[in-house]
């Protein structure tokens, strides 16, 4: 089966989440309140490049998981073919 | 490890890493938004504590029936573990400089969490002392019991039992002091269930990589010793 590598899919899969999100992103504003939040970073602050940061950062390790997950095959399938031929 | 069970680690991380710091959190006074650190600090303890688990799981394992496969487990879980608890080590030192004061205040949880990472490096200094393969395991399986041991109580009740400035600690249950609610509740589990997963994943590539090392060592070897063999024409 040749489907296409999970680093590609899951880079795929997260810049449609981040589309979902600025799609569904809110409007709302609540009123001031005593302790201090990031109210308005996160109604126009630009909270939602630092969301892009992390999720840019967490796809990369977990595409560098998976391309050591490949290594790590090739190896045990390279293995495999050397004992059986000794 | 199975293709699925990558692929919800992956689902809840991406959730809990977007959800973690959008959603609404309680509105607390000192520490405002880094209330969300919650959701990627505490992870790192517990998922250390579960690899921990695994690790000696295996070590009472190999005591029963000693296999170099069951060693291998043991240290490989241990290690991704101790990665993991120094991640929620460093972590805990920057959300501890920007609410406590300082990174580090001796306090009963930093104290104890310090020792308890110490105990387990300890235990790869005891394995990187030992030449001989059944020793090495056999005895550091002994002590990787010891370090789970010793772990609990410096992690969970020594701390209860003094005062300290960390949530759970001076016999306050561990989420009371943030209020944890249900929302948090949401984000803070999937984030638990994700990144012990990954770690699983770790430890499980580890042992992978490893058990081939090891395969392609024990070929060599035998080549070695059929050449030797044919050198002597003892065949």
């Amino acid at each position: 089966m040749k489907t296409i590598s999970p680093a590609r899919f899951l880079t795929r899969a997260c810049i449609k989440w981040v589309l979902l999100l600025l799609a569904l992103m809110p409007a709302t504003s609540t009123t001031a309140q005593t302790p201090e939040m990031a109210d308005g970073m996160r109604a126009d602050g630009k909270i939602y490049v630092v969301v892009v940061i992390v999720l840019v950062i967490l796809a990369g390790l977990i595409g560098y998981l998976f391309s050591l997950d490949r290594k790590v095959k090739k190896l045990e399938a390279l293995l495999k073919e050397k004992s059986a031929a000794k | 490890m199975k293709n699925w069970v990558k692929l919800v680690a992956i689902i809840l991380l991406v959730y809990v890493h977007t959800a973690g710091l959008l959603m609404e959190v309680p509105r607390l006074n000192i520490l405002n938004e880094t209330v969300r650190a919650l959701y990627f600090h505490v992870p790192m303890w517990f998922g250390m504590v579960l690899l921990f688990l695994i690790s000696v799981y295996y070590a009472i394992r190999y005591l029963g029936k000693p296999d170099p496969a069951t060693d291998r487990m043991s240290v490989e879980f241990a290690n991704v573990g101790l990665v993991f608890g120094v991640l929620g080590m460093i972590t805990g030192m920057i959300w501890a400089n920007y609410t406590w004061g300082a990174p580090w205040s001796q306090d009963p949880k930093q104290i104890g969490a310090g020792i308890a990472l110490l105990v387990y490096m300890a235990y790869f200094v005891l394995r990187g002392s030992l030449e001989n393969q059944e020793q090495r395991a056999r005895l550091s399986a002994v002590y990787n019991i010891f370090a789970f041991a010793a772990m609990i109580p410096l992690l969970f009740i020594i701390p209860r039992m003094n005062n300290s400035l960390h949530p759970g600690s001076g016999g306050n249950p561990g989420f009371n002091a943030y209020d944890l609610d249900n929302r948090m509740r949401l984000i803070f589990y999937p984030a638990v269930v994700g990144w012990s997963l990954v770690g699983v994943w770790i430890a499980n590539l580890r042992i992978r990589f490893k058990t081939v090392e090891e395969k392609v060592t024990d070929l060599e070897n035998e080549n070695d010793l059929t050449s030797q063999v044919l050198d002597k024409g003892l065949h």
